[in-house]
């Protein structure tokens, strides 16, 4: 291995410095036309009148698209139903009158120019007839119920069975908290506005062929979503995403601009664009408010004897969102007497969405603050409290973990930041106006590896092509495959193109959840050895070839060559070999799934440690967050650089959420009212210090043949507790709800 | 945005006649309020006066002894002035905790007077909004209002009492709280020539009328700021505090400058952003410390009555509280007795 | 129902011929005034590089060079910027086959994820050079500040501008 481990800058640097990079609102076609889309100003009720004619009088506007006037779509929910659909009915875009969430899409005007579809799109007049809506979480708590569970319940289990006496225990207990934590909702925000580019075409038959440049965290997803809503044959589709803006989640579901952009280019039988306002990026998923309680106990000497984690969280009142919120505590602490629960609370907004580790980052934010009220009972050091209650076994599961060096994090954490001089006292540091404080919490998240294909064929030019339908959402994709392709192969990671984002690629499933680079990294290395095997049978053939007896085990690839190991003389360049082949590439697809027997038995899971300093400007609340530390287990590194980078991005996602982000609902109109990012706060360079990161040796051959475990969630996780810890010990104040603005610690 | 013609104005009086001419109208120069607006039809100008060739981009010295800042030097000029930053450092200091560099090159001096609210049912159409819609009704009352007015938002009725507010937004300028304590003077030019109206006189209180916001005729138009020759330039702070280190409006800023001979106070101004309809002054609080020494206690009891008869709608009740603990900070630091870090 | 916005019958506003010089080339188009600078430079003229991310002046993908200065194109009419020195990303390098300083810094420092808010963050660096106003790492966090990048790159787009800032004064 030659690339693999090393921080090789992105392969796609070039083209996103350069601004060649196209995202989907950049692809421009002939006549293409642009949709601008009405959004709903009420919460819920009824559409009694649409007045589009002042629209429609305009030169230019070509369209208004309606409830009343929509085609004719797929009747069952079954259709609607994408990749990321919990439980129950998917939003129907233009479906009736009904308005069930404010900001909903009721309109679609599509003109010949942005500028005139956008005038049109204000001139079109609404009558609504408005019914009661419920948008507030916290006044509906005695509404919540048990989640349906369906298909996504198998990433997202439930929680498990109380085990053990929880009351008792919490009663024997002699260190004992017990807390509600509030966090806000929450919305993606990322930097890309939501848009489709549909191209309209037709086939032979006069049929609709469309190419769709989507945004979108998996072209599958689009295809399979627009195939089935609007009834077009797959090979009448393609769905393009070379490169998306910034996903976090937003893009796991098919959002409304495609289905808005493609229903116009078949009635219209022409190219559109539909591209979404800032405003209206607030109108689809989020990060659910939620309400949670926490109550640990321990004894004497720290051992955790008692655990109580329950999680409300908000959903629709068409599907059950849910996430695994409480799970967690069962999964990394021993105590024996453990109670979990999670119900859901529908209320009139829209459907919640997967959002960067959503329901761990959650979860874990109030958890790990109950951990560090815990050690303050005890009068015991965070770290020493996390470390008695250390256990190797999933507790939930009673199993151990593939591989678990969340001690090796704990160890090189703490010492890189200086954790043995931390005074145990809150208040105890101090300069100037501001008082100095550190916290520490965990960060766990799933190491899931799913089945994905790829495709590879080396050209008879030398040079080595490789394609799998996964998304680049600024993980690094192109880069990892890129490498895990190279080394497969022997060869430089200049002589590999990889390339993804295109339905004509081989299926891999909606890049989330941390599960790409082992899910897709597997594919490709399969699909590379499948090439590999294909070279040897040329190198088999020919005259005088040392390979005739040669195995797969025998031989391997370096420097542009086949050879065998045991005689590396023996070697034949892969250039000569593929000449050999008729004057064709040597061409090979395949699949990999996860080898589920070989996982049964294990937990799968990265980990991370993380530290933060605070300093707090007591008399007037304001917080900066001056350096952090994250140390994180994550099995093999495949490219230190990226892989930095998404930790780091994780981390002021983390503090972010700590201090900034809330999506601020006005429960008298059910509506989202911070909705621009002028208002919608997320950190910004000047909230961002030093920040340091941590990868510790992880070995593990139970995730995937790679040893990878997936790092776009780990990195967060354990965030925000951190900074609400180190908040506490600067201040003594314990905030318990997020975000913790400057109003909470006056 | 709707629609509107466009045109150049090539100079002050032509301009302003065209726009007595079509009060529909209005001037765009930087364009980062207005277009904003626009593209959320909260404004909908019929025309758009382009006034960016208008000779009013200099800053010159007046014979008072002060600097005159024609209306379209845009704020980043103003602030990496070097007359500026030597005699009105407070001002740079102001203008450079707001919005960001890209907007600083765009928008003009002229220009952030002119800003309006950031209030979120201002910027909805979905919502009520006496300032948008008058009549419509307050959504901030009752509503998400934590970053609204704390202070001025009551008027008293005809019986004498206080009435519930018509609006509590704020304005968001930090720009115009260094100028409110500057005292600065805004050169106005109309249909019946020039005036100059004090910058206290300049922005108003929402009253019954808070769908007005200054009080700028209609076919007026700002062609300067003066700046009297009081500077204040050895003991100064701006301090702003809000949701994120930058980029960001004020939840509440103070303008803090004072004049200190042995320790004793012989001038003082303080103004407040993010608290009020405009920036907020009060002659009589800066007046209680005069002829004192610059302590912490008499910083409180300037603070305690700025904030007098500060009223909160729930979420915005912090302010109260923050307010007075940042005047204390903010003049502290002006008077060089704590650090500014 | 809504009340009309606008008294007014709905009409569309007269094209114009607007001249903008962008990247050192001339180009004649017809705008209505209402067309953004930044929607000019990505509907009419396929320069995508510059990005849109809200359409507000709130997020910084948006940013240009208008005579050097760095701007965001969305709060501003290309109509008002005739005769003006635009500069994109696209025009950044000294040749097509090369990169800006502050381009290669970028790529080496991996100052970016999804590379959405690039173009404009790379803009806005040299924006900020051209001002001179930088003595310190907090300086540039401070000036950069108005470009927000939602994948959490900032530490590596201070390391990288810091590098091309000490390489020039060096």
């Amino acid at each position: 291995m030659t690339a693999i481990g090393k921080p090789i800058s992105r392969v796609d640097g070039n083209e996103k410095v350069t601004g060649k990079a196209k995202y989907a609102a950049e692809f421009n076609v002939p006549d293409l036309t642009y949709g601008y889309v009405v959004s709903s100003a009420i919460a819920k009720g009824k559409i009694t009148n649409i007045d589009a004619s002042d629209a429609l009088s305009l030169d230019g506007v070509l369209k208004v698209f309606t409830y009343k006037n929509r085609p004719k779509l797929a009747w069952f929910d079954i259709s609607y139903k994408d990749q990321d659909a919990p439980p129950g009915s998917p939003f129907r875009p233009l479906q009736d009158e009904t308005i069930k969430y404010s900001g909903q899409p009721i309109a679609l005007v599509v003109a010949e120019t942005f500028e005139v579809a956008r005038y049109a799109a204000s001139l079109v007049r609404i009558e609504y007839k408005e019914d009661t809506h419920e948008t507030d979480l916290e006044a509906n708590l005695h509404r919540a119920r048990e989640p349906k569970s369906g298909i996504a319940s198998l990433l997202k289990p439930p929680p498990p069975k109380p085990r053990g006496d929880f009351e008792t225990a919490y009663q024997d207990a002699s260190a004992k908290t017990n807390g509600r934590y509030v966090h806000a909702a929450e919305h993606h925000n990322p930097m890309e506005l939501f848009a489709s580019t549909v191209v309209y075409e037709t086939d032979s038959k006069k049929k609709p062929k469309l190419t769709i440049y989507d945004k979108t965290q998996g072209v599958t997803n689009s295809i399979l979503y627009v195939s089935q809503v609007f009834n077009i044959p797959f090979k009448n589709l393609r769905v393009v995403s070379p490169y998306m803006g910034g996903g976090f989640g937003a893009g796991l579901r098919p959002q409304y601009q495609l289905f808005m952009a493609t229903m116009a280019a078949l009635e219209l039988k022409r190219s559109v664009r539909v591209t979404l306002t800032r405003q209206q990026m607030f109108t689809f998923g989020h990060r659910p408010a939620t309400v949670q309680n926490v109550a640990l106990g321990a004894l004497p000497d720290g051992t955790m004897n008692a655990l109580y984690h329950d999680a409300y969280g908000e959903t629709s009142q068409f599907e059950d969102y849910t996430e695994v919120v409480v799970n967690w505590g069962g999964m990394l602490y021993p105590p024996e007497n453990v109670t979990m629960d999670y119900k859901l609370v529908p209320l009139d907004v829209y459907s919640p969405l997967d959002m960067r580790a959503p329901g761990g980052v959650t979860g874990m934010a109030a958890l790990e603050v109950a951990m560090d009220e815990l050690a303050y009972e005890l009068g015991m050091d965070p770290l020493e409290l996390r470390l008695k209650n250390y256990s190797d076994l999933d507790n939930n599961e009673k199993r151990p973990y593939s591989s678990k060096e969340l001690r090796e994090c704990f160890r090189q954490g703490a010492e890189r930041f200086g954790w043995s001089k931390r005074s145990f006292e809150p208040r105890s540091m101090k300069k100037d106006h501001n008082l100095i404080g550190w916290g520490m919490a965990t960060g766990i998240w799933d190491s899931n590896m799913l089945g994905a294909r790829a495709e590879a064929a080396l050209l008879v030019n030398g040079k080595l092509w490789v394609s799998s339908a996964t998304a680049e959402i600024g993980t690094g994709t192109y880069t990892i495959m890129t490498q895990i392709a190279a080394d497969t192969l022997g060869m430089p990671i200049e002589d590999v193109l990889f390339k993804l984002g295109d339905t004509d690629f081989p299926i891999a499933p909606i890049s989330g959840g941390s599960w790409t680079a082992a899910t897709v990294g597997s594919a490709v290395q399969a699909v590379c050895e499948e090439v590999g095997k294909s070279l040897l049978k040329l190198a088999k053939k020919m005259p005088g070839s040392p390979f005739k007896s040669a195995k797969w085990e025998d031989i391997e690839f370096v420097d542009k060559h086949l050879r065998l190991k045991k005689d590396p003389s023996a070697a034949v360049s892969l250039m000569t070999l593929v000449n050999l082949n008729g004057g064709k590439a040597v061409r090979e697809t395949s699949g990999v799934f996860a080898d589920v027997m070989k996982q049964k038995n294990f937990t799968r899971s990265a980990h991370a440690a993380a530290f933060v300093e605070v300093m707090v400007d007591e008399e007037l609340g304001t917080v900066k967050v001056t350096r952090a530390v994250s140390a994180i287990a994550g099995g093999r590194i495949l490219n230190p650089k990226t892989a930095r980078s998404q930790i780091l991005g994780g981390m002021v996602w983390g503090i972010s959420k700590a201090l900034h982000e809330e999506s601020a609902l006005d429960h008298t109109f059910g509506r989202f009212m911070n909705h621009s990012l002028a208002e919608y706060h997320v950190s910004v360079n000047a909230d961002i210090h030093d920040l340091d990161v941590i990868f510790v040796e992880e070995h593990d051959d139970v995730v995937n043949k790679l040893g990878v475990k997936g790092l776009g969630e780990i990195g967060i996780v354990g965030m925000p507790a951190a900074v609400a810890n180190a908040i506490f010990h600067a201040t003594g104040k314990r905030v318990r709800d997020l975000p913790i603005t400057l109003d909470k610690l006056l | 945005m709707n629609s509107f013609t466009y045109t150049q104005a090539d100079a002050v009086d032509t301009a302003v006649d065209e726009r007595a001419s079509d009060l529909t109208a209005k001037f765009i120069a930087g364009g980062t309020n207005l277009i904003d607006l626009m593209k959320e039809n909260v404004e909908r100008p019929t025309r758009l006066i382009d006034i960016t060739r208008l000779p009013m981009a200099t800053i010159s010295e007046t014979l008072e002894g002060g600097l005159r800042l024609g209306a379209l030097v845009t704020n980043a000029d103003t602030a990496y002035d070097e007359r500026i930053i030597q005699r009105y450092p407070l001002l740079s200091q102001t203008i450079l905790a707001g919005a960001s560099p890209q907007l600083r090159n765009m928008a003009t001096d002229g220009g952030n007077l002119m800003q309006r609210t950031r209030c979120y049912y201002f910027y909805d159409l979905a919502t009520p909004c006496n300032k948008r819609e008058p009549g419509s009704g307050c959504s901030a009352l009752n509503g998400f209002n934590r970053i609204h007015a704390i202070l001025g938002t009551r008027t008293q009725g005809s019986d004498g009492q206080l009435a519930e507010p018509n609006c509590i937004a704020t304005h968001p300028s930090d720009m115009c709280v260094a100028l409110a304590a500057l005292e600065a003077v805004v050169r106005v030019t109309g249909k019946n020539g020039e005036r100059s109206i004090p910058f206290a006189e300049f922005h108003k209180l929402p009253g019954d009328t808070p769908h007005i916001d200054n009080t700028l005729e209609s076919d007026e138009i700002i062609t300067a700021i003066d700046l009297p020759a009081k500077g204040f330039p050895d003991n100064f702070m701006y301090l702003k505090l809000r949701d994120r280190a930058s980029y960001a409006f004020a939840l509440v800023s103070v303008a803090a400058a004072l004049e200190l001979e042995n320790g004793n106070i012989t001038d003082a101004r303080i103004a407040l952003g993010g608290v009020a309809h405009k920036p907020w002054r009060k002659p009589e609080a800066e007046a209680l410390l005069v002829g004192k020494p610059a302590t912490k206690e008499n910083f409180q009891a300037a603070a305690e009555a700025l904030l007098a008869g500060a009223q909160g709608y729930g979420h915005n009740t912090f302010k109260i509280e923050l307010a007075k603990r940042a005047i204390v900070r903010a003049l502290g630091q002006a008077a060089k007795l704590e650090p500014t870090a | 129902m809504s009340p009309p916005l606008d008294k007014r019958a709905p009409s569309l506003p007269p094209l114009h011929t607007v001249t903008l010089t962008v990247n050192g080339k001339e180009t004649q188009l017809k705008l209505s005034p209402w067309t953004s600078l930044l929607d000019a430079l990505r509907e009419y003229m396929d320069l995508t590089g510059t990005k849109k991310g809200c359409d507000h002046g709130q997020c910084g993908a948006c940013t240009v060079l208008l005579d050097g200065k760095r701007i965001n194109s969305c709060m501003t009419l290309a109509i008002m910027q005739e005769g003006k020195q635009i500069t994109t990303i696209e025009g950044l390098a000294p040749t097509p086959d090369e990169l800006h300083p502050l381009q290669q810094a970028f790529i080496d420092h991996d100052a970016f994820q999804c590379g959405y808010c690039t173009p404009g963050q790379i803009c806005s660096a040299v924006g900020m050079m051209n001002e001179g106003r930088v003595k310190t790492t907090a300086d540039i966090r401070e000036l950069m500040s108005g470009n927000i990048c939602r994948c959490g790159a900032y530490t590596n787009i201070v390391d990288a501008i810091e590098e091309v800032i000490n390489k020039q004064t060096a």
